[in-house]
């Protein structure tokens, strides 16, 4: 026990450089989903909420399957389907490359999820006020921006909230197609990496990385719906 | 000449007939009163009026302005229906405040917009932003919420809530202000305060409609009454006439269920 604590104290500088380096682009895949699935979110909930019927069972049926299928299968058909089958590569090269491709999967895939919270939310708002804002002779652009946005985003918090911390936790599927992510740098030690080979703690020790962005993330959406509680 | 001309409204949802033929005319200054039991046709009737449902057939004219006729597809687009909207305001049984803002957020919100389609906007924002708000405070005070301008709805009673709204809904200076059962969802105490309000603008000559099922106050309030049964205008007349000396079975069954009924 103590000669296995002693070899980790030794390790640690290297393992902790290594996986602050794979956290970052855990980092950055993580911010660019939500910067990105959320507004795409809310254009596909209006998709199916659509008068069109088409693009309301459209919309519907492509959420249903990106829902229905493990988000890991979804990455590999992103990142090798236009390479295999297409034969040109269009995610470029390189980890940049794969970022990419990683980036477009878990956007589309946060988005199909966000876009059905989103819906709850809408819906769930009583008819009344669109009626009172129609009635005021707002159109409906105004109604909603002014009106139901506000009443929207309270509603949402809570799920929203729970889909962040699944999302900080998805990143990690990145490693199917190699993204060096923060399991990515722990697991290289395993094989052998700097001069370590076969450490399994480095890991294991990525389970804190995780723990602790989400408690971050946690108490910051705590916050938001402390923030929102002025109005119920 | 009439200030508002209704002739031969029918509305169905499915194969329920809602309406049946409904004209009346109203004048300026008149308060309408409109009586009958639930499922009568009195809400829908006011939200046809205030363009929340289309009818099936019928006219609406307000003066010699046809705001709506279901026969010419012209009236009946969604940009022009907006406009004409604004010829009435109408008042909820609930409410329907918009919670996330103040009392005087709510008063004020649908006048900056359409604020905002004056040419003379730009140049004069501040200024028009001022009058505004001027006029959104005289109206709570006018509606005895002088303390209550930055409170949010849900710190508000009922009967708070109801007179937000009937100041939200005057401040717009709709010609003709519909009120649906106004005081349904309120306590008799409370009941009583929305009430006073009202009449206070019956006194002002406040042209109005209102649907309600409080027969002291529908009597003494209007000028007119409108019994509805079944779609149709069963009985219309002055409150003496209709109340007094009602000559419609049904008109005469309806009020002798309500007065056994208290």
């Amino acid at each position: 026990m103590q000669e296995l604590l002693a070899q980790i104290a030794e390790q640690f500088p290297i393992v902790f450089r290594s996986l602050n380096t794979g956290f970052g682009q855990t980092l950055r895949l993580f911010f660019v989903t939500l910067l990105g699935a959320m507004p795409l979110g809310l254009v596909i909930s209006f998709g199916s909420m659509s008068r069109f019927k088409p693009l309301k069972w459209l919309t519907r049926m492509v959420v249903g399957v990106i829902r229905g299928t493990p988000l890991m299968i979804q990455l590999l058909i992103f990142y090798y389907f236009p390479g295999l089958v297409l034969k040109t590569n269009i995610w470029g090269s390189g980890e940049a490359g794969r970022f990419f491709a990683a980036s477009i999967a878990f956007i589309i895939n946060y988005a199909c999820y966000f876009s059905e919270i989103y819906r709850g939310g809408i819906q769930g708002i009583p008819v009344g006020q669109e009626e009172a804002g129609l009635v005021l002779g707002m159109t409906p652009m105004q109604i909603f921006f002014r009106v139901k946005l506000m009443q929207m985003i309270k509603r949402i918090v809570p799920p929203m909230s729970n889909e962040v911390i699944t999302l900080v936790k998805d990143t990690s599927l990145a490693r199917i197609i190699a993204l060096q992510e923060i399991i990515w740098a722990g697991q290289a030690f395993m094989k052998g990496s700097q001069g370590i080979s076969g450490a399994i703690w480095p890991l294991f020790f990525t389970g804190v990385y995780y723990l602790v962005w989400n408690g971050v993330m946690s108490w910051l959406l705590g916050k938001l719906e402390q923030k929102l509680d002025y109005f119920r | 000449m009439s200030i508002l001309q209704v002739e031969n409204l029918q509305k169905s949802f499915g194969a329920t007939k809602v309406l049946d033929g409904i004209s009346f005319t109203m004048e300026q200054g008149e308060v309408l009163s409109m009586i009958g039991s639930s499922g009568s046709g009195k809400t829908t009737l006011l939200r046809c009026l205030n363009f929340l449902e289309r009818p099936d057939s019928g006219r609406i004219l307000m003066g010699d302005e046809v705001l709506f006729d279901a026969s010419d597809a012209r009236t009946l687009r969604e940009s022009e229906i907006r406009k004409k909207r604004l010829h009435f305001g109408l008042v909820f049984q609930n409410f329907n405040l918009f919670p996330q803002y103040t009392a005087l957020q709510n008063v004020m919100l649908a006048k900056e917009h359409l604020a905002k389609e004056r040419p003379d906007y730009k140049a004069n924002k501040h200024r028009i932003h001022q009058e505004i708000e001027e006029q959104a405070r005289d109206l709570l005070v006018q509606m005895g919420l002088k303390d209550r301008m930055q409170n949010h709805p849900h710190q508000l009673s009922g009967g708070q809530c109801q007179r937000v709204a009937i100041a939200r809904a005057l401040n717009l200076q709709p010609d003709i202000l519909c009120f649906d059962e106004p005081t349904s969802a309120l306590d008799p105490e409370l009941t009583g305060e929305v009430l006073r309000v009202i009449r206070e603008l019956a006194d002002k000559n406040t042209t109005m409609i209102i649907v309600t099922h409080e027969m002291s106050f529908a009597r003494d309030v209007a000028s007119k009454v409108i019994f509805m049964d079944d779609g149709r205008i069963c009985e219309m007349g002055t409150p003496q006439e209709v109340f007094e000396n009602p000559q419609q079975a049904r008109t005469k069954q309806f009020l002798s269920n309500y007065t056994s009924g208290r």
